[in-house]
């Protein structure tokens, strides 16, 4: 068999025996399986997100740019609502609609547990715009007024070639809709104040890891009270180190929220809703 | 003297064996064909819900070119009938249409059908500027749109939680679970694309009169 192995082309492979040269071949064919699924249901590369305003094909000044980030920076903090700004060069010959959904959950604009995330799509070279609305928002900016805000408010000013405008008129116009039904911004605003930070899956987290630490700390007592006189320092040390450090393990997970350092989104979903334009 | 310690130890030692079975059996498994099955349901739902929406749109649009176009009675009658008849079989999908191919095909034929004469409708509708440019129309047509996309969606994000579920209790430790555990998890019926939608949209100016 030795000429056998040295003739097998995987450098990786353990060249230990045929059994390993045979599950790594198989691990090779499932590799290859794999990238085989994944070309066929390819997503298309997106840009990294690097704030609330990722302008790859360069539409915006610094000014503008400020500008529209404190705009959404005080909607974020008014509504939870997160809103972001996508300028391409390239759609990569995706349909926009294609290309936004994947682009939002790939992102995860939006807050996880409202999927309140909106997204302004512009394609100048495809001459393509889009509002990409998360499944929370189709209620509040629907199909209807997102192709509104797009006819009225966008198209306009990217016809006359106005693109910095055109995206500032946009941004504005998805502002007042997030913000102009008081009734809806007071809900929203009693459910964040309620703290919707500890969300049902911690609870049950938490409350699993405490109904473990209980049932062990009663099997524990329960041990020792029925145990014999034994030596104590024995006994202290079987009972001691059992189980405290997985609970805390568990606890300190179930606590990780996000936050801190650049902005980034926080999970939303998006299912289609919003609308498109051309010009 | 050797009994004792022994008992000390158990009943720790049994709850610590179960805390350890439950994380080492959901990692390594027992629970991803249930999941999955959960998934592609409620991607199903979705999909579902995306054409329900789409159906219950429809009046309103038969309403809005009625009034405009009388005379293009044979598109509209078609779209009232293709939408009767996908309602009707959405209200009586049978229980297993995931895992009856046959079922979900009707399901397509009659969703496709109805997909295909709102397409000829709004392709009429092209010749009649004075509804083309109604704001009522702009509105209908942007959610007709939007829904359209929301289904497209819908039954990728289906199709993809199908193939996860298929391909899980045909492969190695899914299949064995599946033998052992869930003896009923059948595969699942996705869509085809119909040979319609392979094609680019086909603007069709009333020839079918």
């Amino acid at each position: 068999m030795p000429a056998d192995r040295r003739a097998l082309p995987l450098s990786w492979a353990p060249r230990h025996s045929s059994v390993a040269n045979k599950s790594a071949a198989l691990l090779a064919a499932l590799l290859w399986l794999g990238t085989l699924f994944g070309a066929a249901y390819a997503a298309p590369t997106f840009p990294a997100l690097t704030g609330r305003i990722v302008d790859e094909a360069g539409l915006l000044s610094p000014q503008d740019r400020a500008d529209i980030n404190a705009q959404l920076a005080e909607l974020e903090q008014k509504s939870t609502d997160q809103v972001a700004v996508v300028t391409l060069n390239s759609l990569q010959g995706y349909a926009i609609e294609d290309y936004g959904y994947q682009l939002g959950r790939a992102w995860g604009i939006g807050q996880k547990d409202k999927n309140n995330g909106i997204l302004l799509i512009v394609a100048p070279n495809e001459r393509k715009v889009r509002i990409e609305v998360g499944r929370g928002l189709e209620p509040v900016m629907t199909d209807a007024m997102s192709s509104l805000i797009i006819q009225n408010a966008i198209l306009p000013e990217f016809r006359r070639g106005d693109f910095a405008a055109g995206i500032r008129a946009g941004v504005r116009d998805i502002k007042d809709v997030l913000l102009g039904d008081a009734e809806e911004v007071k809900e929203r605003a009693r459910i964040s104040r309620h703290g919707e930070d500890l969300d049902m899956w911690q609870v049950i987290l938490i409350m699993f890891w405490l109904g473990i630490a209980l049932f062990v700390l009663f099997a524990v007592v329960q041990s020792i009270s029925t145990a014999p006189q034994a030596v104590g320092g024995r006994r202290r040390r079987s009972s001691g180190p059992i189980v405290i450090p997985g609970n805390y393990g568990g606890w300190g997970g179930g606590w990780s929220s996000g936050g801190g350092g650049g902005w980034s989104g926080g999970g939303g979903d998006f299912g289609g809703g919003g609308s498109s334009g051309s010009w | 003297m050797a009994h004792a310690p022994a008992l000390r130890f158990t009943r720790p030692l049994v709850a610590i064996l179960l805390s350890a079975a439950t994380v080492f059996l959901a990692g390594c498994g027992i629970n991803t064909i249930p999941t999955y099955e959960q998934n592609a349901k409620a991607a199903w739902s979705e999909v579902l819900n995306q054409y329900k929406r789409r159906s219950d749109l429809i009046p309103n649009l038969v309403e809005t070119v009625k009034g405009f176009a009388d005379q293009e009675r044979t598109v509209l009658t078609d779209v009232v009938e293709a939408r009767a008849k996908a309602t009707q079989v959405q209200a009586n999908i049978p229980p297993d249409i995931l895992t009856n191919p046959e079922a979900m095909q009707k399901f397509q034929d009659a969703q496709n059908q109805l997909g295909g004469a709102l397409g000829r409708l709004l392709a009429v509708v092209e010749r009649y500027p004075d509804i083309k440019s109604g704001q009522n129309f702009l509105a209908l047509q942007s959610q007709i749109e939007g829904t359209e996309n929301r289904i497209a969606i819908a039954r990728r994000d289906y199709i993809s939680s199908v193939r996860a579920y298929n391909t899980e209790i045909t492969t190695f430790p899914g299949r064995i679970w599946r033998a052992v555990m869930y003896p009923s998890a059948k595969e699942m019926a996705t869509f085809d694309i119909p040979a319609e939608e392979m094609k680019a949209p086909k603007v069709d100016f009333g020839t079918k009169k």
